[in-house]
């Protein structure tokens, strides 16, 4: 899943300084998994931002409402209505590409980001996520062990650990495990590793966002 | 040394002359190491700005006393001159250079353009590496590239010189391959171990001539790898220099130990060290790294030393000598 986390609550007052009425808006996908964009979150948020705007003897509306997915055109619609009571701003909890579909839809609705896209990822433990794809739009983890060296290796070496791989750990960061420790393992404990001594070919990034802005259209359900 | 001004038969502007039979470059460090004789390559380091007389006086210091001398792309990933620049200004100062190329900063289209620029401005050896992360230096905000790995770095380049084809599948006229003698790195002391000798067979089969290595102190560590690279005949396919930097003090060798990823420091380094006065661990530092060079002259499977004194050139003539070193062949 997409994984988010909540902007610097003074950046996000930040963007609506000013404003007298606003609408935090959720989303009930990734981000509500993540504990980033949910109708908890949502609810964190309004009750800080009116704190914070009562502290300062400033009037402040804050409505609250979380869209099943606000990546999907038929749930942003849901905003038509409530939208018409005239906010100053929305304050968007999803990933970035909520606020990008509302902005869309509604031309003249002043729309922030109230999160932080940071990657995609799995939860390790309660309260811990990790990247673990870069969607390079040409999947090969079949070859490392079922590890991704693409976005798990801080410079996805494609053919084993550079020199700074030191206990396991990556040089960039010892809360970094270095991948390729973990797929040497596998692959030494199945008695691969002569399999990987093959040269991998030059990645074709083209498939990647290398290749410019991807679009997927899927003709057996285009209308 | 000349940079190289003869015409190729078709007229075409060559940079360096093409190798002699049964040589892939015209330079002298694959004529030394075919030669058989033990080889000595030195560091220099680019200066972070732009006079050129930073790279001349680093150079006088290395000239005569070694083979080739390595000089780094942006190492540390901290800006720096351009390593093609700076190999050119060395080799200005009658220095063979040993350019070395990062895949961090440079996709496959510039990587390539240099590699054909600086074959064209005379360059003969190429060293091919991963290259710090840039969370290291002096722009960690930068983004980094890695659109290839050191490894398929080193095919590409072995591409254009024994196929005359770009990774594209774009020919190269005969006169227009870069003639570059090919080389990598390996590190016995990072981790997982047992692979890292896979990962030098790995570079050799993408085509390194030759490989360098990080920093030796742990000197078990050091030959339990040489004596697996020598088993599975890795040496007889390329040439393994071993690397060497003299600790210029105690707190170096602790700084080595804690905060440089990749390099084992083992307490007997430390414990020799701190047996010595402050004032006298320079002197003890060249005197260990002498010690590990008569140890390597004689260890199967080395063919050479790498004495990497960034920052501390000036030494490089005192160590040669008392490892005697010199003279070297004349190229």
């Amino acid at each position: 899943m997409i994984i988010a986390e909540r902007k610097p609550l003074d950046e996000i007052t930040g963007f609506i300084a000013g404003a007298g009425k606003v609408l935090v808006a959720g989303c009930r996908g990734c981000v509500t998994v993540c504990n980033a964009g949910g109708t908890k979150e949502v609810e964190i948020l309004a009750s800080l931002l009116r704190l914070d705007a009562a502290k300062d003897g400033r009037g402040l509306a804050v409505d609250e409402i979380t869209l099943e997915r606000q990546c999907d055109p038929e749930y942003v619609e849901e905003l038509s209505g409530p939208l018409g009571k005239g906010y100053d701003a929305v304050l968007s909890m999803a990933c970035s590409i909520g606020p990008q579909f509302i902005a869309r839809r509604y031309p003249a609705q002043a729309v922030y980001p109230a999160l932080n896209t940071c990657f995609m990822g799995g939860a390790l433990e309660h309260g811990v996520w990790a990247e673990h794809c870069q969607a390079c739009g040409n999947c090969v983890i079949h070859l490392f062990g079922g590890f991704c060296p693409i976005s798990r290796c801080s410079k996805s070496l494609l053919n084993g650990p550079c020199g700074g791989s030191a206990g396991g750990k990556c040089e960039v960061s010892k809360d970094i495990d270095c991948v390729w420790h973990l797929i040497v393992e596998k692959l030494s404990a199945a008695g691969g590793l002569e399999k990987f001594m093959g040269i991998e070919l030059v990645k074709d990034w083209k498939t990647s966002r290398d290749g410019g802005p991807r679009r997927i259209a899927r003709e057996d359900l285009l209308k | 040394m000349s940079q190289g001004n003869a015409s190729s038969p078709g007229g075409a502007a060559q940079g360096a002359p093409l190798p002699e039979a049964g040589y892939r470059s015209s330079g002298n460090l694959e004529k030394v190491l075919r030669g058989g004789h033990f080889s000595v390559t030195g560091e220099l380091g680019p200066p972070r700005h732009a006079d050129a007389r930073d790279v001349r006086e680093k150079a006088r210091h290395l000239k005569g006393n070694v083979d080739s001398v390595n000089i780094t792309d942006n190492q540390t990933a901290v800006v720096r001159m351009s390593s093609l620049a700076a190999s050119v200004i060395a080799q200005e100062e009658g220095l063979e250079a040993n350019m070395q190329m990062v895949a961090r900063d440079r996709n496959r289209i510039a990587m390539q353009s240099d590699i054909l620029g600086a074959a064209a401005l005379g360059i003969r050896n190429l060293l091919v590496l991963s290259g710090d992360h840039q969370v290291f230096g002096d722009h960690p905000g930068a983004k980094n590239v890695y659109d290839l790995d050191s490894v398929n770095l080193l095919r590409a380049v072995r591409g254009m010189r024994d196929d005359g084809e770009l990774l594209s599948g774009q020919k190269l006229p005969e006169g227009g391959r870069p003639r570059l003698f090919i080389g990598a790195a390996y590190n016995p002391f990072a981790d997982p171990e047992e692979f890292r000798v896979l990962r030098a067979a790995k570079k050799i089969a993408a085509g390194a001539d030759f490989l360098q290595s990080q920093c030796i102190y742990d000197m078990d560590r050091f030959k339990r790898f040489m004596a697996r690279a020598v088993d599975m005949g890795l040496t007889e396919k390329a040439f393994f220099i071993a690397g060497v930097t003299p600790l210029k003090s105690l707190g170096m060798a602790k700084y080595m130990k804690n905060s440089v990823p990749g390099i084992t420091m083992p307490e007997s380094c430390i414990e020799r060290l701190k047996g010595v006065a402050k004032e006298k661990q320079a002197e003890e530092g060249i005197r260990m790294a002498c010690e590990q060079i008569e140890e390597f002259k004689g260890m199967a499977g080395v063919s050479g030393v790498h004495l990497m004194l960034v920052e501390w050139e000036h030494m490089v003539p005192t160590i040669v000598k008392e490892a005697r070193l010199v003279p070297r062949p004349a190229p």
